[in-house]
């Protein structure tokens, strides 16, 4: 197993050559520096650039004067707050409602694959063309308020588009899916005679959610909270199209894409971006660590 | 066993048809209908509108024309817009194999000092959402001239498919059996030869698999894009977010002809991606962290 033979050939070159390979580190390794050259050069490099642009204001005063700016003002600090407030309960009900479902449909059934492939066509569409088709579908003259105005629920068409609501359907047209699959994954990985074995112990389906099902569940659910979480999070383009960009839904994302874009003020919009990301690690941060909590080891299934 | 078996799945049926039919059964159902009908109500009107004349306080429009594709296609220079979307993809797709496959084989191979940080490294991308590390990204592609053009948009892109690519290919290569290998070095083949001749046959599922799922990733890639793209350099989708931000240039059926155009691609994709993985890959980018 010795790669990379061409180079060091001398006596003295060989001894630390074999010490190296002892240990793992041969000519083989060569194969991960293009990979590494990508990921520092496009991926560390520039984050670590964005920070430290952060720290050297346009305008001057201090190094800490974006983060100042950011946090007085009310228009900018508010974006956080509204970020949150419809990234959570979205997160949350999509986890939330996956969870019952998938737990009906995690045995075989006809037409399951077509069912998740059925799921997988939001995701893939993305959220602009969610954004065109609820703009569509939700408004005041589209299919779904006709339909509620006809079976006389509403007499006038309710306001879904260009506010909270049309961002979050959004993230739950592209979101749900995501969770529903993810979660649809991780129940089929647990192993199905851990609850026959309750059954014959006389477990109603009920105790057996919540003492096995549930309890092996959890970690995945964290996980899945914490991947929807991030999508939601981070929403931008429905949160422009579908809602109210200046007022309600001007989320952080928008913020610091009109500091970069619109102002081209980078250092600031390098600050909103670290802002992001912090509050973003610190709900996760959280979420894995209510996780930790819970038992870690085999779910004794495929999975 | 022989006695048991035939009693068995006849309780296991049992047991779901009457899950099936409980209210609870109804109401997940209900759900899963009322889903689907949002999602045909959201491409059926899109698609509706793209082909209707006029339509206004009805339930469907007053005639259908094909009208709105040709001005489309004019209007927006689609032509040009297709052209850069695949130049795009092939680029992304091509690069991040020839990166991503050598750096999955070490992970997979290797255990060295530092594997993990290396790891760590590979999964930050792709765990962080596009637009937080997308504008510091930009910051330094503008100042090095490379955004604004086409060079940009597939760097850019490549951040997190090459590690989408390594994510994936990883665990595919775990599984080939390392003694072909060393039976190939034992007959005198150098790491290059065992790549080419013995590694690269095995591998071409699990290329194909990933390059497709990096191809539908790509297409439907806007963040990114978005951030780093200029006027000649726009993909479809970046190109549709354009058109409905500066509504009311362009008739509302122009965009949504054009969001049909952008629909047939990611669909022909998708199915094109569902003959080589199943749909659950297309969502779990990483299905695990890796050790806990």
């Amino acid at each position: 197993m010795t790669g990379g033979a061409a180079t060091g050939r001398a006596p003295t070159g060989l001894s630390l050559r074999h010490r190296l390979a002892e240990r793992g580190v041969d000519g083989q390794l060569l194969l991960l520096v293009p990979a590494m050259v990508f990921v520092i050069g496009l991926f560390v490099y520039p984050f670590l650039y964005g920070l430290g642009l952060s720290f050297q204001p346009t305008k001057g005063g201090g190094a800490f004067a974006d983060y100042q700016r950011f946090f007085s003002d009310a228009f900018q600090r508010d974006t956080i707050w509204k970020t949150l407030k419809l990234s959570i309960p979205a997160a949350l009900f999509n986890v939330l409602a996956s969870v019952p479902i998938a737990y009906r449909m995690r045995g075989r059934f006809r037409g399951k694959r077509l069912v998740t492939t059925l799921l997988v066509i939001p995701i893939t569409l993305g959220t602009v063309l969610t954004a065109e088709g609820l703009l569509n579908f939700l408004g005041p003259a589209g299919w779904f308020n006709r339909t509620l105005m006809s079976l006389g629920l509403v007499d006038q068409p309710i306001r879904l588009i260009n506010n909270y609501w049309g961002v979050f359907f959004s993230l739950v047209i592209t979101g749900f899916p995501f969770a529903f699959l993810l979660i649809l994954s991780y129940l089929s990985g647990i192993d199905p005679s851990l609850e026959r074995a309750a059954a014959t112990l006389g477990a109603d389906w009920r105790a057996r959610f919540r003492r096995i099902t549930l309890p092996l569940l959890a970690p995945g659910l964290a996980t899945t909270f914490c991947l929807t979480f991030v999508l939601a999070f981070s929403v931008f383009p429905s949160a422009i199209l579908v809602g109210d960009p200046t007022g309600t839904t001007r989320v952080i994302s928008i913020a610091a894409y009109q500091a970069a874009y619109e102002q081209y003020d980078y250092p600031f919009a390098s600050a909103i971006a670290m802002i992001m990301g912090a509050v973003e690690l610190i709900v996760i941060g959280v979420v894995l660590l209510w996780r930790s909590r819970f038992y870690a080891g085999s779910t004794g299934g495929k999975g | 066993m022989t006695t048991l078996n035939p009693t068995a799945p006849t309780t296991a049926t049992g047991t779901r048809r009457r899950i099936v039919a409980s209210p609870g059964g109804w109401l997940v159902w209900g759900a899963v209908v009322l889903f689907m009908v949002f999602l045909v109500g959201i491409v059926g009107s899109v698609l509706v509108n793209s082909f209707g004349t006029r339509w206004f306080g009805t339930w469907l429009p007053e005639g259908a024309t094909t009208q709105w594709y040709s001005q489309a296609w004019t209007d927006f220079s689609l032509m040009s817009v297709i052209i850069v979307t695949l130049e795009v993809a092939a680029a992304v797709v091509v690069l991040s194999v020839l990166v991503g496959v050598p750096a999955s084989y070490v992970l997979a191979r290797r255990d060295f000092p530092g594997k993990k940080v290396v790891y760590l490294a590979f999964l930050l991308p792709i765990m962080m959402p596009p637009i937080t590390y997308g504008i510091p990204l930009a910051t330094v592609l503008y100042k090095f001239n490379l955004a604004g053009n086409i060079t940009g948009v597939i760097l850019a892109n490549l951040v997190p498919c090459v590690p989408f690519v390594i994510l994936t290919m990883t665990p595919f290569i775990e599984q080939i059996d390392p003694a072909i290998e060393r039976a190939a070095r034992m007959s005198g083949a150098r790491t290059f030869a065992i790549f080419t001749r013995i590694l690269a046959p095995l591998l071409v599922p699990g290329i194909l698999a990933s390059s497709i799922l990096v191809l539908v990733r790509t297409v439907g890639m806007f963040e990114l894009t978005f951030l780093t793209a200029g006027p000649d350099s726009s993909t479809l989708v970046v190109a549709l977010f354009n058109s409905m931000n500066a509504a009311g240039i362009r008739a509302q059926q122009s965009v949504d002809a054009m969001a049909v155009i952008y629909m047939a691609v990611m669909m022909v994709l998708l199915v094109i991606a569902l003959r080589f993985v199943n749909p659950t890959q297309l969502v779990a980018q990483v299905k695990e962290e890796p050790e806990p």
